[in-house]
C-alpha cells in the first residue's frame, strides 16, 4: 500500500556513484522502469515514442533525463506521472506497479513546462490545492502552504492571483504548489525553459538547493546539456526513444558511451584511425593523417574495426611548432573565459581547441596560420562504436 | 501483456464517459428536432383525412399534387401553376435577398472591421442588437413604416414628390424588403468575422504595386473574404427559403412563399399529407444547397492544404 | 553648385506626403457611407415603433401626443400578461435545460482528438441549426399531435421540450469556444495533485467555464423568447405565449398597444444582450 509522508532518506548530499561501474542493488531503487515500450497510432503508421527503456532511479538523487526534442524524455515522464499508459512494461514505485494507479492516487507530483497555474485561484490557494485534495485538515493546509513559499522565499505573495506575479516567481510557486504534499518523487518537465539566462542560472542553484533541503527525489528533463551537468546527480542521455548511456556527470562527459552522447555533450572533436597497439588499457591509434596518438580505450575493444577517437577541446593545446597533429587555423572566437580555435588538420578533419584566456593577452594565433595540436595522453578516447 | 491492458481499459472508459455526456442532447434533439422529420416523410406518403391529419394508406397523392394538379372537370394532369409560382417566388425572392444583404452588409461588415480596436467592439454591439430582437418585432416596425400611412409615404408626400401614397405593403417588394431588413445582420456577422483576419499588410502591397482601389477590392480583398462571402450567403439563403413569418405579415394572403404554402395545408387546406411532402421538398433545396456550401468551403481549404 | 544640386535631389525624393489627405490603406470609397445609412435604415423602423408606442392617439402612424396610456392598456390586458408570463417559463425552462445538455456536450466534444462519431455529434448538435423552422414546425406539429393522442397530456411540456432542442446548439456554441481556449493541461495538473475527476471538474473547469456557461444560457433565454415560428405550431389552444399572441393581433386592427408591449420585449432583448456582451468580455 502506498502511503505518503516525509521522505525516509536522510538529507544531505547523495551516495556517490560510480554510475554504472558498479551496479546497484535492485532495493535502492525508488523507480524502477523496466522495458518500457510506448508507441502511437497502430500498424506499420506506429510511432515508438519509448523502444524498450529500462533505468532505474535512486533514492534522494536528482535524476535527470536528457536529450533533443523528440528523445522520448517527456513521455518517459508523463508515464511516471500516470497522465499516459505504457504500450509495454512496467513502472515500479518503491516496488509496487503503478500502472493500475491513475495519476490522483499516485504519491508522484509534477511541475509542468507550462506551470498550470490555476488562474482563478491565489498563490496561496495554489500551493494548497493538493493538501486540499487529500482532505488536510485547513490548520494544517495553511501552516504547510506558509512553510513552502518561505522555502521559495515568496511570503509576501501569498494572496496575488497567479496572473499577476512574473514568470520567474510563476515557476516558484509552481514548484512549491508540487513540494507541497511532499511527494515521493518530484517530477520537472523542462521547468526552466521559459526563463532568461541569469534567472535560469539562480533557478539551478534553487532547485538544486531544494532538492538537498527536502530529501524528495527529483527527475529532471530537460534538452540543454549544460543544465544537467550542472545540477544532476546522474544524467540519462535519450535519443529516438532510447536510453544511450546512465552516469554520473563526470561519467557522461569524460567516458562517453557511443557517438551521439560525445556529440550531444560539451564539444567533441573526432578523429577516426585503426588501432595499431593495445597495451596497459592505453591503445596508440593511428589516424589517417598518418600521425599516432595515445588513447585510453575499453578491454575487449576490436583492433579489427575502425576507431572514432574524441578529444575534448579543452583537453587539447595549441602550439606553433610540433604537436601530435599538424593543420592550419581557420577561425578564433571570443567567448570571454577563453577562446575557441576552429583549425582545420592536414588530413581535412575540423578539429576546435579551447584555450584559457589571459588577461591583456590574445589567444595567439591568426586564421591561416600553420598550429600544431598536442594531445594529452589521457584526454582521448575510443569510441565503443 | 498487462500494460496494454490497462491502455485499452482506460480509452474504454473514455469512450464510454464521452457518450454518456452527449447523450441528454442527442436525445432531446432526436426527440424534438431529427425524428420527427422521419415522421414527416412517413406522412407524405399518406392520404389525407377529412378534417386534417391522416388515413393510414399509403397514397403518392401528396408527392403528386406538389407540383400536379388534377383538373377537376376532365380529370386530366398539367402542371400546378399555383404551387410552381410559389416555388419560383421563393427561389427567386431568396436569391434577390442573398444578393442584396450583400451588396448592403458588405460595405457595412468591412466598416465595422476598420474601426480602431476600441469603438469595434461598440459597432459589432449595434449590429448584433437587431439580430436578437424578435423578428416578428422587427418586421412589425417594417411594416409601419411602409404602409400607406407610414414614414415612407408622409415622407413623400410631404415633400410633394407623389400625391398618392405608394402601395409597398402586401407586394413582392414588401416581402424582399422585409427579409433584407431582418437578414441582414446574419450577412454581416460572417463577414465581419472573415474581414477581421484580413491581413492589410496585404492590401498595403497591393497598393505598393501599383493598384487602384477598384483593383484592390476586386483582386485582393474580395478573394481573401471568400468563405465569409460565402458562409453569410447561406445564412441568408436558407431561412430566406423557409421564411414564414414575414411573408406573412408583409406579403398579406396574396403573395405566399413556401413556408405559407406548407402552412396552409395544416390549416385551412387539411392537406397534411401534401404539407409534409412540401416541407421535405423545401428540406431538400436547402440540403443542396448546403452540398454547395461545404463543396465551396472544403474546396478552399483542401487548396490551402495541399 | 553642390547646395542646388542636393536641394533638387531632396526634393525629388521627398515622400508625396503633402498632397491631400493622407492615405488611408483602409479606406474604401462610399463604403463608410453605405454602412453608415445601413445601421441608419436598420434602426429607423424599431426606433419609429418605439416612438409610437408613447402616441396618445390609436393610430400607430399618426402622432397625437405623448401618452402613456398603452403601456398601461397592456400591463392591464390579462391576455398579453399571461402570454408574457407563458414565455418567460418557457424561455426559463427551456434555457436551464438546453444549457445543462450543451455543457456536458461540449464537455464530451472539446479538446479531444478526432474520434470516431465525433463528426456525427457535431452534426446532430448543430442540426436545428440547419434545418428550416417551418420544417421543424410542421414535423412537431405532426409528432406532438399524436403524442398528445396517445397520451392525453397537453401541457407546457411539448413547447418546453420543443424550445429546449433547438436552444442547444445555441447554448453549445459559447461553451465551447471557451473550452476550447482553456489549457488542458490545468485538469492534468490538478490530477496530478491528487484531484479525481470530478474534484478536478468542480474545482478547475467549471469556474473557468462558468461565463461561457452563463453565455450560452443567456442565448438560450433570448433565443426561446423570441421563437414564433415552431411555437405557433406546436402549441394547443391557448397556450399562446408572447409572439404568438402578437402575431395573432396583427391579423385584426392594430393599435400602439402593439407597439407598447414590442417596446418592453425590445428592452428585455437588449437588456440580456448588453448582459450577455460584458459577460463575454470579462475574464477573457
Amino acid at each position: 500500500m502506498l502511503t505518503f509522508g516525509p521522505a525516509t532518506a536522510a538529507k544531505g548530499p547523495p551516495e556517490k556513484n560510480d554510475g554504472e561501474r558498479v551496479p546497484d542493488q535492485p532495493g535502492s531503487h525508488i523507480i524502477d522502469v523496466r522495458q518500457v515500450a510506448k508507441r502511437f497510432g497502430s500498424g506499420t503508421g506506429a510511432v515508438a515514442a519509448l523502444d524498450g527503456v529500462s533505468v532505474g532511479i535512486r533514492r534522494n538523487e536528482f535524476f535527470t533525463l536528457l536529450g533533443p526534442s523528440g528523445c522520448g524524455k517527456t513521455t518517459l515522464l508523463r508515464l511516471i506521472a500516470g497522465f499516459d499508459f505504457p504500450t509495454e512494461g512496467q513502472i515500479l514505485l518503491e516496488g509496487e506497479d503503478i500502472a493500475p494507479l491513475p495519476p490522483y492516487k499516485r504519491p508522484v507530483n509534477t511541475v509542468f513546462q507550462s506551470y498550470a497555474l490555476f488562474p482563478h485561484m491565489t498563490v496561496g490557494e495554489n500551493i494548497g490545492f493538493g493538501l486540499e485534495m487529500l482532505g488536510r485538515p485547513k490548520a494544517a493546509i495553511s501552516a504547510r502552504v506558509e512553510e513552502m513559499l518561505r522555502l521559495v522565499r515568496m511570503e509576501a505573495l501569498r494572496d496575488r492571483r497567479t496572473g499577476q506575479i512574473s514568470g520567474g516567481q510563476q515557476q516558484r510557486v509552481a514548484l512549491a504548489r508540487a513540494l507541497a504534499p511532499q511527494p515521493k518523487v518530484l517530477l520537472l518537465d523542462e521547468p526552466l525553459s521559459a526563463l532568461d539566462y541569469k534567472l535560469r542560472k539562480e533557478m539551478q542553484i534553487e532547485l538544486k538547493r531544494l532538492q538537498h533541503e527536502t530529501g524528495i527525489t527529483f527527475v529532471f528533463v530537460t534538452h540543454d546539456q549544460e543544465e544537467a551537468l550542472t545540477m544532476s546527480d546522474r544524467i540519462a542521455v535519450m535519443s529516438a526513444g532510447k536510453i544511450l548511456q546512465v552516469g554520473t556527470p563526470a561519467d557522461i562527459y569524460d567516458r562517453p558511451a557511443d557517438r551521439f552522447v560525445a556529440d550531444f555533450i560539451g564539444e567533441t572533436n573526432f578523429l577516426q584511425g585503426r588501432v595499431a597497439g593495445v597495451e596497459n588499457g592505453f591503445a596508440r591509434v593511428t589516424l589517417a593523417s598518418g600521425a599516432t596518438i595515445p588513447a585510453t580505450v575499453a578491454d575487449g575493444f576490436d583492433a579489427s574495426r575502425p576507431a572514432t577517437v574524441v578529444v575534448r577541446p579543452e583537453h587539447a593545446q595549441a602550439v606553433r611548432e610540433g604537436g601530435d597533429l599538424r593543420g592550419r587555423v581557420e577561425n578564433t572566437v571570443y567567448f570571454g573565459t577563453d577562446t575557441h580555435i576552429h583549425l582545420r588538420l592536414d588530413d581535412g578533419t575540423p578539429f576546435i581547441v579551447r584555450q584559457q584566456n589571459r588577461r591583456g593577452a590574445d589567444c595567439g594565433f591568426a586564421p591561416g596560420e600553420p598550429v600544431g595540436v598536442v594531445v594529452a595522453p589521457e584526454a582521448a578516447q575510443v569510441l565503443r562504436d | 501483456m498487462a500494460a496494454a491492458d490497462f491502455s485499452r481499459e482506460a480509452e474504454r472508459r473514455e469512450i464510454r464517459r464521452r457518450w454518456l455526456l452527449s447523450l441528454p442532447a442527442l436525445l432531446i434533439i432526436f426527440a424534438a428536432a431529427s425524428g420527427p422529420l422521419l415522421i414527416v416523410l412517413v406522412y407524405s406518403f399518406l392520404a389525407p383525412g377529412n378534417y386534417g391529419d391522416v388515413r393510414w394508406e399509403l397514397s403518392t397523392g401528396a408527392w403528386e399534387q406538389v407540383v400536379l394538379q388534377r383538373d377537376i372537370f376532365d380529370d386530366t394532369l398539367s402542371f400546378a401553376d399555383a404551387h410552381l409560382s410559389i416555388f419560383w417566388r421563393s427561389v427567386k425572392l431568396s436569391l434577390m435577398t442573398t444578393v442584396l444583404t450583400l451588396l448592403f452588409g458588405f460595405p457595412t461588415a468591412y466598416f465595422i472591421a476598420t474601426r480602431p480596436e476600441g469603438r469595434r467592439e461598440l459597432w459589432l454591439f449595434l449590429i448584433t442588437i437587431p439580430f436578437w430582437t424578435n423578428l416578428l418585432i422587427r418586421t412589425f416596425a417594417l411594416q409601419e413604416v411602409i404602409r400607406q400611412e407610414g414614414i415612407v409615404n408622409t415622407i413623400l408626400l410631404r415633400l410633394g414628390l407623389i400625391d398618392q401614397p405608394i402601395q409597398m405593403l402586401y407586394t413582392d417588394f414588401a416581402i424582399l424588403l422585409g427579409m433584407t431588413y431582418v437578414y441582414l445582420p446574419l450577412m454581416v456577422l460572417p463577414l465581419y468575422a472573415s474581414m477581421e483576419r484580413l491581413d492589410f499588410r496585404l492590401v498595403e502591397a497591393g497598393y505598393d504595386l501599383y493598384a487602384t482601389r477598384a483593383k484592390v477590392l476586386r483582386r485582393i480583398i474580395l478573394p481573401l473574404v471568400k468563405p465569409g462571402i460565402i458562409a453569410g450567403s447561406i445564412l441568408v439563403f436558407i431561412p430566406a427559403l423557409g421564411a414564414y413569418v414575414t411573408p406573412r405579415v408583409l406579403g398579406g394572403g396574396k403573395n405566399l412563399m413556401l413556408g405559407n404554402l406548407i402552412e396552409l395545408q395544416f390549416g385551412q387546406g387539411r392537406n397534411w399529407p401534401l404539407g409534409a411532402a412540401l416541407s421535405i421538398t423545401l428540406m431538400a433545396i436547402v440540403m443542396i444547397a448546403l452540398l454547395v456550401y461545404v463543396r465551396q468551403a472544403g474546396g478552399r481549404s483542401a487548396a490551402h492544404h495541399g | 553648385m553642390a547646395e542646388a544640386v542636393s536641394g533638387r535631389l531632396e526634393a525629388a525624393t521627398e515622400p508625396r506626403r503633402k498632397a491631400g489627405r493622407d492615405f488611408s490603406v483602409k479606406r474604401l470609397p462610399g463604403f463608410a457611407t453605405i454602412a453608415l445609412i445601413c445601421f441608419f435604415l436598420l434602426y429607423l423602423p424599431i426606433a419609429t415603433l418605439v416612438v409610437y408606442a408613447f402616441n396618445a392617439g390609436t393610430s400607430i402612424a399618426i402622432w397625437e401626443g405623448f401618452s402613456l396610456r398603452w403601456f398601461e392598456a397592456a400591463w392591464n390586458n390579462a391576455q398579453v400578461v399571461e402570454a408574457s408570463w407563458r414565455s418567460l417559463r418557457i424561455a426559463a425552462a427551456a434555457a436551464v435545460l438546453a444549457t445543462v445538455a450543451a455543457t456536458m456536450a461540449a464537455l464530451a466534444t472539446t479538446r479531444t482528438k478526432p474520434y470516431r462519431g465525433l463528426t456525427v455529434k457535431y452534426a446532430f448538435i448543430n442540426q436545428p441549426l440547419m434545418v428550416p423552422e417551418i420544417v421543424t414546425a410542421v414535423a412537431l406539429l405532426i409528432f406532438f399531435s399524436r403524442v398528445k393522442i396517445w397520451t392525453g397530456y397537453t401541457g407546457l411540456g411539448y413547447l418546453i421540450l420543443a424550445h429546449t432542442a433547438f436552444c442547444i446548439p445555441f447554448a453549445y456554441l459559447p461553451i465551447r469556444a471557451r473550452l476550447e481556449n482553456m489549457d488542458l493541461s490545468l485538469e492534468t495538473a490538478a490530477a496530478d495533485l491528487y484531484a479525481t475527476p470530478w474534484q478536478a471538474f468542480r474545482r478547475v473547469t467549471l469556474p473557468l467555464l462558468w461565463p461561457g456557461i452563463l453565455a450560452g444560457l443567456m442565448l438560450a433565454f433570448v433565443i426561446s423568447l423570441d421563437d414564433v415560428v415552431i411555437t405557433e405550431f406546436v402549441k394547443s389552444g391557448g397556450q399562446d405565449t408572447l409572439p404568438t399572441y402578437m402575431l395573432g393581433q396583427l391579423r385584426r386592427v392594430v393599435t400602439p398597444e402593439m407597439n407598447a408591449i414590442s417596446t418592453v420585449f425590445l428592452l428585455i432583448s437588449v437588456a440580456v444582450v448588453t448582459l450577455f456582451f460584458f459577460v463575454s468580455r470579462k475574464k477573457s
